[in-house]
């Protein structure tokens, strides 16, 4: 009976110290995070000359801890674009029926479509448009990881949008919510498991393009922005595979600090909007996020910033509320939308017409076959890569998904993994190539794998950790051979997953042939036959109507390949082999 | 009844028809033609089985529906958007799951743009009101379904609407947590300070229609019209066990069990189209017989309601599928075993199914269609398109996808046909053509 004593919380005194910690904690860190924003835009103001731009950055570790902060920035910059696109474009698309014809389409083509062939092209616009500050290059090079991270941001919105509980739409319009309100109490509050899961994703996708466009060849003319990215490329350039392992080494810290400071607390507090309406068992926790909920400062933020949200709310009225007419007239809305389809299809038909215009001139339209054919090289590539990743992960997938044990300690390894820029380990693969001689042609397959074949290794243990416990009894009790439990179990639980896995993996790799069929190391370039290198070398010596038939010709493989091969696997998957 | 009539109008539906475009071009009506005010002073019950349109009629009267002809008014003026006079209670709740309660019932006032202090003033009353005091900072995941609607209730009620329209408000509720709430909402609705001056409820349960309203109007089921209205004029609170509680039940039975379709299908030749299959599993119509056998082949629809705690929207189907395939008949509120009935309940598992070919075959509309189908076919085969198609021409697309669905499961359990999904191919039985020789036999 004595040991029944009823238990003491944490006393008065003991609480407030904890508070007071975490209070000092978090001041120190905004402290700190004010400090790296001042210096870095003392870097983005200086003057800047397009023909003294510098040309590479230098590789003194001192530089190391600024140019990795540097790159973070970028990062978070392009993140903020993305959720701000976001918010703008899906809410677009998903309100408005017409724009939503026009909107979807491009969305669905851009998210299918390498990124990293648009690079150059990009780069020109946003030259031209900041022709007398490093502003213009770090614009392009932000944008880069934009275009990396935005679609598949908002076509999780726009998809959270559409879906939104109908009950829910209902009741907001009938408590005559204001648009304002009903995007910020509704649809924002909806989609925001979503948004942050992807956002997540995108962001570790994102380094990868960060790295590859902080240097940048376009029109003969070097590109180097201070940066993790570009002081890799400097340390190659200069055969200084020590410095590489030194950035390598920065670069997991970061991505780890990273995920531990910011996505899992976000990912944590996103809990609060789950729409089941019970409670799951088992909560994302995170240490950051119980630090910031036992200090005081969040609160002390959020005071000042009260009556602006008010504020907001007031000037935002005027708008009207968040409902629709009932009654339309139908002969006038046909009318508009007949108005509207035409000037779409015009205005399409115009750029297409230009585009091939200005192609014919510049490089002539027998470029298109060149390109196909080398197409089919990259494509076979691809191919390559996709089945041989699926072998060699599956199977490790598998054993560490139905492993909790395991699984919880090689999940965030795998996490990190997919993150890394695997561009920073071409340096090595490169010199092996050197010394050993083999051709960039089969190697090439390895050094798009180097990144892509993560999506696999990650989805496959995914699904082999949702098989359900019931059917892995049932399988021991009826006592199936290994093979008949891989036949009839294993394989069919995880096919969905795979799929969207190598879906991801295959449309990684696309952008990966861009970087990986031209790779150097000091004076030594190596080349391989396929389109990726075929974009890439157009853009170094800026011919703009090739650099256009091979991103066209590559985003046609790409949109091609998933309306045909992928989704009809989805679809199986789906009806088929899906566990509900 | 006549202080009612004269009674001021809050909601008017003038000749409102709802239709949806059918999947393959024709319409799908919905509602029809139907007309009806909602009056200061009235607790209203909309009552129907599953496909009547009941909710799309409340959804209408709410504006959140356009009616495809025909209009709703509020105080005399017709809306276009939601009605500014109403406030909804929803089955499901609906309540934002990321705001505490608190927030949840000032979502309204913040709309209308009520200032903060008087805003969070007018919620705690609501709160208090409904008997929410000291949850006021919880989330909605943290409550029981019962506190919840209580959550619903109070968003609703700050606002002080004209009208309060509910969507079949205690049916997520477990027995107990409804009636207690059903008697508080309808205390509050007999108090003087009252603001809201009518009501109008949603429901498929007969009971809770004679216990809230003034008077309900039954709808019927593809197309809902309106096929009758019973004034209530028990006082309050109402007690079930009285002799008139219990004749208004059966009376609401009655006209919600109708025979109109019946009557109808003397009229016209029975098909698909215009007789579908009732929502019934074959465990599920087994089950009724067998307990139907066990009240010695008679018993009382409501008391059977009752005393297996099911409600209409529960047993319909089932009596319904019974009765089509010839192993009940009704009359009024009575359902008989008939000796079709009783063979099939008391055979061993292949008799069983033999009876079920027979009668399935012969009485099921879509089945009988499938299976002649199949038998004209060359090989007894066909794809599931070829009567998706068909079908498409009189349902929607859930409508069809669940018409297949059931007389698959039918037919699969007659052995009348297999279908494959994965080449979503119908093939004749084995037993098939027994059945087909036994019928011709009969013939």
């Amino acid at each position: 009976m004595t040991m029944l004593r009823p238990f003491a919380g944490p006393t008065g005194s003991t609480r407030s110290r904890t508070t007071l910690a975490a209070d000092l904690v978090v001041a120190a860190s905004i402290a700190i995070l004010f400090w790296l924003l001042l210096r870095m835009t003392g870097t983005i103001s200086s003057p800047f000359n397009r023909n003294h731009a510098p040309t590479t950055v230098s590789t003194d570790p001192s530089n190391l801890p600024l140019d990795a902060a540097l790159s973070l920035l970028r990062m978070f910059v392009a993140l903020a674009a993305s959720v701000l696109f976001t918010f703008v474009y899906a809410t677009a698309a998903a309100r408005s029926r017409r724009a939503e014809k026009v909107l979807l389409p491009i969305l669905d083509i851009l998210q299918s479509v390498p990124v990293l062939s648009f690079l150059g092209i990009t780069m020109s616009i946003w030259l031209t448009l900041f022709p007398h500050s490093t502003l213009g290059v770090e614009c392009a090079c932000i944008f880069a990881v934009f275009t990396s991270q935005a679609w598949n941001i908002t076509f999780a919105f726009y998809h959270s949008l559409v879906t939104q509980p109908p009950e829910l739409d209902e009741a907001a319009r009938l408590l005559r919510l204001t648009k304002w309100q009903r995007f910020w109490q509704l649809d924002v509050p909806s989609g925001m498991i979503p948004l942050v899961w992807n956002g997540m994703m995108s962001f570790g996708g994102g380094w990868f393009f960060l790295t590859a466009s902080e240097i940048i060849s376009v029109n003969n003319h070097t590109y180097a922005l201070p940066g993790i990215g570009s002081y890799v490329g400097a340390a190659t350039a200069h055969e200084q595979i020590g410095r590489v392992f030194l950035a390598i080494g920065v670069m997991v810290v970061m991505i780890i600090a990273v995920n531990v400071l910011f996505w899992r607390p976000i990912t944590a507090w996103a809990e609060r909007f789950r729409i089941e309406n019970s409670e799951s068992a088992e909560q994302p926790r995170s240490v950051t996020l119980d630090l910031l909920r036992r200090s005081r400062i969040p609160h002390l933020i959020a005071i000042p910033l009260r009556p602006v949200a008010r504020a907001l709310d007031k000037i935002t009225r005027p708008f009207g509320i968040a409902d629709r007419p009932l009654v339309v007239n139908p002969v006038r809305r046909r009318a508009i939308d007949v108005v509207y389809a035409v000037a779409v299809l015009a205005l399409v038909a115009w750029g297409l017409v230009k585009m091939l215009d200005y192609i014919s001139t510049s490089c002539g339209l027998g470029q298109f076959p060149h390109a196909f054919l080398l197409g089919l090289a990259t494509f076979a590539r691809v191919l390559v890569l996709v089945v041989a990743s699926s072998v060699i992960w599956v199977p490790i997938g598998v054993w560490i998904g139905m492993n909790p044990k395991v699984n919880r300690f090689a999940q965030p390894i795998v996490q990190v993994c997919a993150s890394f820029p695997a561009n920073f380990l071409f340096p090595f693969v490169t010199l092996l190539l050197i010394k050993t001689g083999i051709s960039l042609n089969i190697a090439g397959i390895f050094l798009m794998a180097l990144g892509a074949q993560w999506y696999i290794l990650f989805n496959v243990i995914a699904g082999a950790s949702a098989i359900p416990n019931d059917l892995r009894e049932a399988a021991d009790n009826l006592q199936l051979s290994r093979r008949l439990r891989w036949k009839t179990l294993i394989l069919p639980a995880i096919f969905g997953t795979w799929v969207t896995g190598a879906i991801t993996a295959a449309g990684g790799a696309w952008n990966a042939s861009i970087v990986a069929e031209v790779v150097t190391y000091g004076k030594t370039t190596l080349t391989a036959t396929g389109l990726g290198a075929y974009i890439a070398q157009a853009t170094t010596v800026g011919n703009f109507g090739k650099e256009l038939v091979g991103v066209t010709v590559m985003s046609a493989f790409v949109v091609g390949l998933n309306r045909t091969v992928w989704r009809k696997l989805y679809r199986l998957a789906d009806t088929r082999f899906s566990l509900n | 009844m006549r202080t009612l009539t004269t009674a001021t109008p809050i909601v008017e539906v003038t000749g409102v028809t709802k239709s949806f475009p059918g999947a393959a071009g024709s319409d799908l009506t919905v509602l029809d033609d139907i007309n009806f005010t909602l009056r200061e002073g009235e607790v209203v019950a909309l009552l129907g089985k599953s496909g009547s349109g009941k909710s799309t009629l409340l959804r209408t009267i709410a504006g959140l529906i356009a009616p495809t002809t025909g209009q709703v008014s509020y105080r005399g003026t017709r809306i276009n958007g939601a009605n500014p006079g109403v406030a909804m209670v929803f089955q499901s709740f609906a309540l934002m799951p990321w705001l505490t309660v608190q927030d949840n019932v000032e979502l309204g006032l913040r709309a209308q743009g009520v200032p903060p202090a008087e805003r969070r003033q007018r919620a705690l009353e609501a709160i208090d009101l409904i008997g929410l005091d000291g949850f006021e900072s919880a989330y909605p995941k943290e409550l029981s379904g019962g506190m919840r609607q209580r959550v619903g209730f109070a968003r609703a009620l700050v606002l002080r609407p004209d009208a309060l329209l509910m969507d079949e408000p205690f049916s997520a509720l477990d027995v107990l947590t409804s009636e207690n709430l059903r008697g508080e909402l309808m205390d509050l609705w007999e108090r003087p300070d009252f603001p809201t001056k009518a009501i109008c409820v949603v429901t498929h349960n007969i009971e809770e229609a004679v216990l809230l309203a003034d008077r309900v109007l039954v709808l019927s089921s593809n197309p809902g019209r309106i096929k009758g209205e019973v004034p209530i004029h028990l006082p309050r609170p109402r007690d079930r066990r009285s002799p008139t509680f219990e004749a208004t039940v059966e009376e609401l039975y009655r006209l919600l069990t109708g025979k109109d379709t019946v009557t109808e299908a003397r009229n016209t030749p029975t098909g698909p189209l215009t007789h579908p299959l009732p929502t019934a599993s074959v465990g599920g119509l087994a089950g009724l017989v067998e307990i139907v056998y066990a009240h010695n082949g008679q018993t009382d629809l409501p008391d059977l309601a009752d005393e297996l705690s099911f409600e209409v929207d529960d047993l319909l189907p089932l009596v319904d599928a019974a009765t089509m395939l010839g192993f009940l008949e009704v009359e009024g509120a009575q359902a008989f075993l008939t000796d079709v009935g009783r063979d099939w309940n008391t055979s061993d598992i292949l008799r069983s199914k033999e009876i079920f070919a027979v009668q399935a075959k012969s009485r099921a509309p879509l089945v009988r269609t499938i299976c002649s189908a199949l038998e004209n076919s060359d090989n007894g085969s066909l794809r599931d398109d070829f009567f998706r198609d068909l079908l498409r021409r009189g349902f929607s697309v859930d409508d069809t996808e669940r018409q297949l669905d059931i007389a698959i499961d039918w037919g699969r359990y007659g052995e009348l046909f297999d279908y494959d999904a994965d080449t979503g191919e119908l093939m004749l039985g084995d037993v098939a053509a027994a059945a087909a020789a036994l019928l011709d036999s009969e013939a």
